[in-house]
């Protein structure tokens, strides 16, 4: 097991390594000649090239996982000149992600919102935005009655605050319809997109009750200063025009052991994320001794997002 | 010695139809460079999509599917149609829809071309299509309804191609086909042309999270509304065919079309009944789909005036077609079958697509309507489908004609 790891590691390192001599070797040509230009950008190509044919993540094995991570960082550096790190860490055993939304504490300053756009790398020229966040007005249950585009003073007299993203149901719609496998559910409950697999036909988003899904109408804008460079394969790295995308609970972030970036940003404590299947965790807590309720249960989606209220 | 007369035969079967193809009247190569100038117009419009991306239609996160989806799931309905001459003249051997089979066939590949075509323009990364073709790509089967939509058109599209190809082949040759070479993929044809139609619909009736859709009458209204649309496009180029060529078509036949017309039409009409009644009579939550069509919702209502449109003419094209104001020639009913192809177009195109997505699932409306570079598209492929229909259909007529008039009718 352990020899075998570290064999991974080394063709890594030996892949990277290649690159460099690569560029070091493009270096050398092009000195004297125009400066960068030529060379640099028809590796690129080369690369790209090499990614059109890759398979299907799930087919991959680790070497290839490795090998199409190689690319895609040397890529980055190569169109954006930005060092990324890009982590392919699998399932953990024994955990299930789930996440649970505090109704009464959520004063609807957007916080979590800011923090999704930065850390999954949000197209900013479309205003791409994973979460939603809804100004309700009592009596009312369902974000559809509520506000979603308020723009003022928050907390608002006589209302309250419902935030909505994608809820990683457990019998996920989005997943049954896709034609090429490009969206499923991982064992630690995440539903993830293969932004390299999907063709972009839309269906998944056509199923999905809860509006969780967003499609890259136009190529997605990053300001290089801005790039998250910490990413994972399924969570926040690069995507281009055309592909489907989704919130999966920070899958860079909660693979590593941490909470997803809402939850850190948000100042009232109204996000809880935890381990489902861990009796101690707080989300455990909070679905023992509070009143829990979800949305749209009739459809049998099983989401993992609860709404509670203190 | 045998494989070289084979080869002979075909190329000869290949330069005939050629050159029957290019020759004809001025009006008959003014339609062709019509049919052109709007493929190129496509080709334009496409290149435009390529490079924008489909930040170039007006679909959004909203309405994420459009004008394409829409087009696609009204031709699928057409193609499926065919069935409704090959039953009667291969089932029930009736002699005069068998005449005119051919022309049911060659209409259904140049819709099935087009529904392939608009899908394929729907993609947001089109040079990923691969990625759908078994063995190669990763197809989610069965699970996903969209794949079995894939290889059932893929498969209706080879069996409306080859079955007519043989027997045309065999015609210009002046031989018999053989029966049981053809046969079998008759019988296979017509449950193919239902399963393809039913499973547009599951498409969308499989999706609880659009209530419009998730209608358990999605399925028969569709193949009611294709076995109306469907025969009355074919009527459309029978007259066609009929008045442009001298492959003359017997007023029998479009008597017989007619009545397939108006009892689908009827059926049709009932079920729409049926589905108003239960969005208001006691409207629900989800019925919002429905309000935003017939009488919008906070002040989106552009698709109001389509589907009153669609509707009074689907009426008003029924009953024309059913009490024949205008008695004697046919032809006075083609306007009658225009008004019922365009409200059924509506109907199930525009009109059914985007309501199942307005409000969104979290209560949005928007108002919708194709882009230019939509339309440009849209336009490119309806050509190709008529060139398709027009250069498959020029041959085999006047090898049909032919093979009659040296082998009667005896068949
Ligand atoms: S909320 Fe939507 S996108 Fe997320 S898992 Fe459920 S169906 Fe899929
Ligand atoms: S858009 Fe992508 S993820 Fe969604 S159904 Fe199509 S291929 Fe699958």
């Amino acid at each position: 097991m352990d020899s075998e790891k570290k064999k991974k590691m080394n063709r890594r390192t030996f892949l990277k390594g290649a690159a460099s001599t690569a560029i070091a070797g493009s270096a050398a040509l092009t000195t004297g000649c125009k400066g960068k230009g030529l060379l640099g950008s028809s590796e690129a190509i080369a690369l790209e090239f090499q990614e059109y044919f890759k398979k299907h993540y799930r087919l991959m094995t680790q070497t290839e996982r490795d090998e199409t991570i190689a690319r895609l960082e040397r890529i980055a550096k190569l169109k954006q000149d930005v060092d990324i790190d890009i982590d392919s860490t699998g399932p953990q055993e024994n955990v299930l992600y789930g996440y649970a939304f505090n109704v009464t504490r959520c004063e609807g300053y957007m916080e979590c919102v800011k923090a999704c756009v930065k850390e999954n790398n949000l197209d900013r020229a479309s205003n791409t935005q994973y979460i939603r966040i809804f100004e309700m007005e009592h009596g009312q249950m369902s974000p559809d009655q509520g506000d979603g585009k308020y723009f003022h003073m928050v907390p608002k007299e006589g209302h309250f605050y419902m935030g909505v993203q994608c809820f990683q149901c457990n019998n996920p719609p989005c997943v049954k319809a896709c034609p090429t496998k490009a969206t499923w559910k991982e064992p630690d409950g995440l539903v993830v997109v293969d932004y390299d697999w999907c063709i972009g036909c839309r269906y998944c988003m056509a199923a999905c009750p809860y509006w969780g899904r967003r499609f890259n109408w136009n190529q997605p804008q990053v300001p290089k200063e801005k790039i998250t460079k910490k990413q994972h394969y399924l969570g926040n790295r690069r995507r281009v025009r055309g592909m489907m995308e989704k919130c999966t609970f920070c899958i860079q972030r909660s693979r590593k052991g941490k909470v997803t970036a809402c939850v850190e940003a948000c100042p009232t404590g109204a996000r809880v994320f935890g381990n489902l299947l861990d009796p101690d965790s707080e989300i455990r807590f909070v679905l023992d001794n509070k009143k829990v309720y979800r949305l749209k249960e009739d459809l049998g989606t099983d989401p993992k997002f609860w709404y509670f209220i203190d | 010695m045998k494989k070289n007369t084979a080869l002979k035969d075909l190329f000869s079967f290949v330069r005939d139809t050629f050159i029957w193809n290019i020759s004809g009247s001025i009006g008959y190569q003014i339609y062709l460079c019509i049919l052109v100038c709007l493929m190129m117009a496509g080709v334009y419009g496409y290149f435009i999509q390529f490079k924008l991306g489909l930040s170039a239609t007006n679909m959004s996160n909203i309405v994420s599917w459009g004008f394409y989806i829409s087009n696609f799931t009204f031709l699928v309905g057409v193609a499926a149609a065919a069935v409704m001459l090959i039953l009667p003249s291969y089932i029930f051997n009736d002699k005069d829809l068998h005449k005119v089979v051919i022309i049911g066939e060659v209409v259904a590949v140049g819709a099935l071309v087009m529904c392939m075509t608009f899908v394929f323009v729907d993609l947001g990364r089109p040079l990923q299509f691969w990625h759908l073709i078994p063995g190669i790509g990763h197809l989610n089967f069965p699970s996903s309804l969209l794949s079995w939509d894939i290889l059932v058109l893929n498969g209706y599209l080879a069996l409306n191609a080859l079955v007519p190809a043989y027997i045309v082949y065999c015609h210009y040759h002046g031989r018999e086909p053989v029966g049981k070479f053809y046969k079998p993929f008759i019988f296979i044809s017509i449950g193919w042309a239902v399963a393809i139609h039913m499973i547009t619909a599951f498409l969308y009736q499989g999706l609880p999270a659009r209530p419009f859709w998730n209608n358990p009458l999605m399925g028969p209204r569709f193949l009611a509304s294709a076995f109306a649309a469907g025969p009355a496009i074919i009527s459309l180029v029978l007259h066609i065919v009929n008045s442009a060529t001298d492959y003359k078509i017997e007023d029998k036949i479009f008597n017989k079309l007619r009545i397939i017309i108006v009892s689908a039409a009827v059926i049709n009409l009932l079920m729409l009944f049926s589905e108003i009644f239960k969005e208001f009579y006691f409207p629900t939550h989800h019925s919002q789909s429905a309000m935003y069509l017939f009488f919008g919702l906070n002040g989106h209502d552009s698709l109001v005036p389509w589907i009153w449109t669609a509707i009074s003419i689907n009426l008003l094209g029924t009953l024309i077609l059913a009490f024949k104001p205008f008695k004697g020639n046919q032809i006075f009913l083609m306007p009658a079958l225009v008004l019922l192809i365009i409200g059924i177009w509506i109907e199930k195109g525009i009109g059914l697509i985007v309501p199942g997505l307005v409000p969104s699932p979290m209560g949005e409306i928007i108002s919708y309507a194709p882009s230019n570079v939509e339309l440009l598209i849209t336009a490119g492929v309806v050509g190709l489908g008529a060139f398709i229909v027009t250069v498959l259909l020029k041959p085999a007529l006047i090898i049909e004609k032919r093979y009659e008039e040296t082998h009667g009718n005896s068949h």
